[in-house]
């Protein structure tokens, strides 16, 4: 498959591996934003193919886990209408909520649907238009432009069965929280290609020169992110803090503004609650009040719900790249996909996940070296 | 917590699931949640050596005759699919199960459930399916039953066939043989009757539809055991995919596995369906492919029987059986990095991270 | 997070008022949105996330910067002339 596959070849990756180790002096932290990113380093033992100065810890960049659980008991709630189907992208259905998760909801009965995209979703709604259809909408600022599309039309159809719930995340306020902490150990960022596809960099470049820290967009195949690891070695290595786009076949400057354009058609920034983390000023979108009528929180009257976060479970610094997956007594011991304590366990993009699946005989094999 | 600054340094944690006390779908996807669910209840219940053994067929011995014996039930929806339907995967899956036993298949039985509602003609052209199926496999429909339930209470139809088949004596394939040292075969490409299936399913409208490889093995199965005897145990991949089966095996020999990407077979359609909804092919179901574990000398014999075969020309030797991390598979990436393949838990569902 | 990946243009056309192509994956085609990238024409290639097309791949940046990775990796190739093979999955 083109632009693909040669972006997965061996000989390339090995060659960035070894320009790597030989340009490497010093140790280095470094943290991929997204959760694909995440999931390719897994898959594909990125991180073994890079010298040990070289540490990569992941951030927060899974828009499933960091839902907050309001919106998934809103969902649940939604979804035990009678009259009402839900419909979700796929990596939402094991995500649970205060005491239960889409999934049991459908063994329940109710009307629970998975679709890979929100036109299906509006298909739906055409289709049965004697049930009210509900999309939960989430995302990071990619997902945001499809999703704003979705309402878009179906106001302009009139589509008045069909609303949205929408949770959705932005990145740069996230990274900003990261930046200005304390205890933050990240030198430096490989930016998430596909939201900076919609986005562009300019916003990254504010943190660049704020925080004097360098920053690469990345892609998601593995020749990609170790040339932009490579990038950022450089710049480490020189002293340098720059802005810099490794994934140049997909990202430009500006971004995508028709993208952008719907997105701040439909939505308006919000402060929005980060699973795991807490509150982050304006750093979600909320549907604007002209399209109220396909606003799910609005049509359904939902009330604002509180829901308290328990303790003991070190998501949280995992999110944050405090601490990786293994650092967790719980990880596959209590804590598996099938049994998840905390979020980056439940997704596929989680950190913990991906650890789990892909790279568990390390983890297993290190903790019967250390007894 | 609305209230509280944000914090990096104070914990908060999402809510662990609730204690799973109630069937999920993800139960019979063949994975990690299947497997609870016959430890939990079935096992402890019909406990005795055959079915203990667990593997995709019962041997049983009657008047000195050995004999499979395998039960399966078919509730695919949808009910027709580019490369078959619900009639020639009923009698293809049963067909599998005795075959992977090394059995002849020879009887099937055949129990409709029939929902309120459903069309003759879609009646008519399941029965002709599996008529045609059985026709070309060889064996005879001896048996069945019919039952109808309300409308809403089945996809149209379930179907639940039950098969026999004779083993030559002497002949003992099952899953807790597997040696380090071990090859492990595969007998095509992977993937398709999985993404056949979620295509029509997910309405995802691919113009060149993939086809559902579901075919009957036996034959290729009978060229095998004639070229060689060094067949420790042979699997069709079914629900849960190439992962699960070898994972079940490998827990049940306790024994590592060791894969190499590079010689996975999978085609373009299946490969590019994949990459597109984030899905991971080694857990995708196929119905016409298997794999089987050999002694380290039977594994060049058995693949060229394989790809004399019309069902094995993709034949593969994928991997080896390993002495490391019992119950462990593990895969040689593209790169050359090693990676887990993990049994799945529930369904594997497309992401959009 | 962002599941995108690259896929040809093979046609477009107008539906339900939304510019949609059908666009190539590998050998699976499938209807995406195009409105997001008014100027890919049938030919390009674009990223897709959720059906929706949200980049035109820049081919000459695309070729340009690749020609440097494969030097790299050729280079690569002759000072270290064989990558290990697990000996045992050799045809």
């Amino acid at each position: 498959m083109k632009y693909l596959d040669e972006y997965r070849d061996e000989k390339i990756a090995h060659a960035l591996a070894q320009e790597i180790r030989e340009r490497v002096t010093h140790p280095w932290v470094l943290m991929e934003i997204c959760g694909g990113q995440t999931h390719t380093i897994m898959r594909y033992g990125i991180d073994e193919l890079l010298p040990r100065e070289v540490e990569l810890v992941h951030g927060p960049g899974c828009p499933v886990c960091v839902t907050p659980l309001e919106t998934i008991d809103k969902a649940l709630e939604l979804a035990a209408l009678p009259d009402l189907t839900l419909v979700s992208y796929g990596d939402m259905l094991r995500v649970p909520g205060s005491s239960s998760d889409l999934f049991h909801a459908k063994a329940n009965g109710s009307d629970v649907r998975v679709v890979y995209s929100p036109l299906e979703a509006l298909k739906i709604a055409r289709a049965n238009p004697d049930r009210k259809v509900v999309f939960l909408a989430i995302g990071f600022e990619t997902t945001a432009p499809a999703n704003a599309m979705a309402v878009w039309q179906a106001r302009r159809e009139g589509l008045n069965n069909f609303s949205v719930l929408a949770s959705h995340v932005l990145v740069p306020p996230a990274m900003r929280l990261l930046l200005g902490s304390p205890d933050n150990r990240v030198q430096g960022f490989i930016a998430p290609g596909h939201v900076c596809t919609v986005m562009g960099y300019r916003q990254y470049e504010e943190m660049v020169n704020e925080f004097r820290v360098p920053i690469v967009v990345g892609g998601f195949e593995p020749v990609d992110l170790l040339e932009a690891i490579l990038m950022l070695v450089r710049q480490l290595e020189e002293g340098r803090a720059a802005m810099e786009n490794q994934y140049v076949r997909s990202v430009t400057r500006e971004g995508n503004l028709p993208a952008q354009q719907i997105v701040e058609t439909v939505f308006e920034a919000c402060d929005q609650k980060w699973r795991g983390i807490g509150t982050i000023p304006q750093s979600g979108l909320r549907i604007r009040p002209e399209f109220a009528a396909h606003d799910a929180e609005k049509t359904f009257g939902m009330s604002e719900m509180k829901v308290e976060e328990p303790t003991e479970c070190i998501s949280a610094q995992v999110l944050k790249g405090l601490k990786k997956p293994p650092d967790c007594p719980a990880f596959a011991n209590g804590c598996t996909p099938e049994s998840p304590l905390g979020a980056p366990m439940v997704s596929a993009e989680g950190a913990c996940a991906a650890y789990y699946r892909y790279r568990r005989h390390k983890v297993l094999q290190e903790r019967a070296c250390n007894g | 917590m609305a209230n509280q600054a944000p914090s990096l340094t104070s914990l908060s944690c999402p809510v662990p699931l609730s204690a799973v006390d109630r069937v999920l779908l993800g139960h019979g996807s063949g994975g990690r949640l299947s497997a609870d669910l016959l430890q939990r209840f079935f096992l402890p219940a019909f406990e005795n050596p055959a079915l203990s053994r667990l593997d995709d067929q019962a041997i049983v011995i009657v008047n000195g005759e050995c004999l499979a014996f395998t039960t399966d039930s078919f509730v695919v929806k949808p009910l027709f699919f580019s490369g078959g339907d619900i009639g020639s995967l009923a009698v293809h899956g049963t067909v599998n199960d005795l075959a992977m036993g090394g059995a002849r298949p020879l009887y099937l039985s055949a129990a409709f459930i029939l929902e309120e509602g459903l069309p003759f003609e879609t009646l008519r052209r399941v029965v002709e399916s599996f008529r045609s199926a059985a026709a070309a496999a060889q064996v005879e429909v001896v048996t069945g039953d019919t039952k109808v339930v309300e409308k809403g209470c089945c996809d149209g139809m379930f179907i639940n066939t039950s098969g026999i088949g004779s083993v030559k004596p002497g002949l003992h394939l099952s899953a807790d043989l597997a040696r380090p040292g071990d090859r492990i075969l595969l007998s095509g490409p992977i993937g398709e009757h999985g993404i056949a299936i979620l295509a029509v399913r997910e309405g995802l409208e691919f113009e060149n539809p993939v086809r559902s490889d579901s075919a009957p093995l036996h034959s290729l199965v009978a060229e095998m055991l004639k070229a060689s005897e060094g067949i420790r145990c042979m699997r069709d991949p079914t629900r849960g995919g190439l992962s699960s089966s070898l994972n079940e095996i490998a827990a049940r020999s306790a024994v590592g596995m060791t894969l190499d990407e590079r010689r996975i077979p999978i085609c373009e359609e299946v490969r590019g369906a994949c990459e597109m909804l984030g899905l991971d092919p080694l857990y995708v179901a196929n119905e016409g492919k298997l794999v089987a574990i050999v002694e380290p000398g039977a594994a060049e014999p058995l693949l060229d029987a394989m790809r004399s075969h019309p069902l094995g020309r993709q034949a593969q030797i994928i991997g080896t059986v390993t002495s490391e991390d019992p119950g462990l598979v593990v895969m040689r990436t593209t790169l050359g990095t090693m990676r887990v393949v993990d049994m799945l838990a529930g369904d594997q569902l497309p992401r959009i991270c | 997070m962002c599941l995108a990946i690259p896929g040809k243009i093979l046609d477009i056309s107008k539906k339900d008022g939304v510019r949609a192509g059908r666009v190539e994956f590998g050998g699976i085609v499938n209807q995406v949105c195009l409105d997001f990238a008014p100027e890919a024409e049938v030919g390009d290639y674009v990223m897709v996330h959720v059906g929706f097309a949200i980049s035109r791949v820049d081919r000459e940046e695309a070729e340009r910067t690749y020609q440097i990775l494969e030097a790299m990796g050729l280079l690569e190739g002759e000072l270290q002339p064989s990558v290990q093979e697990s000996p045992e999955t050799l045809q």
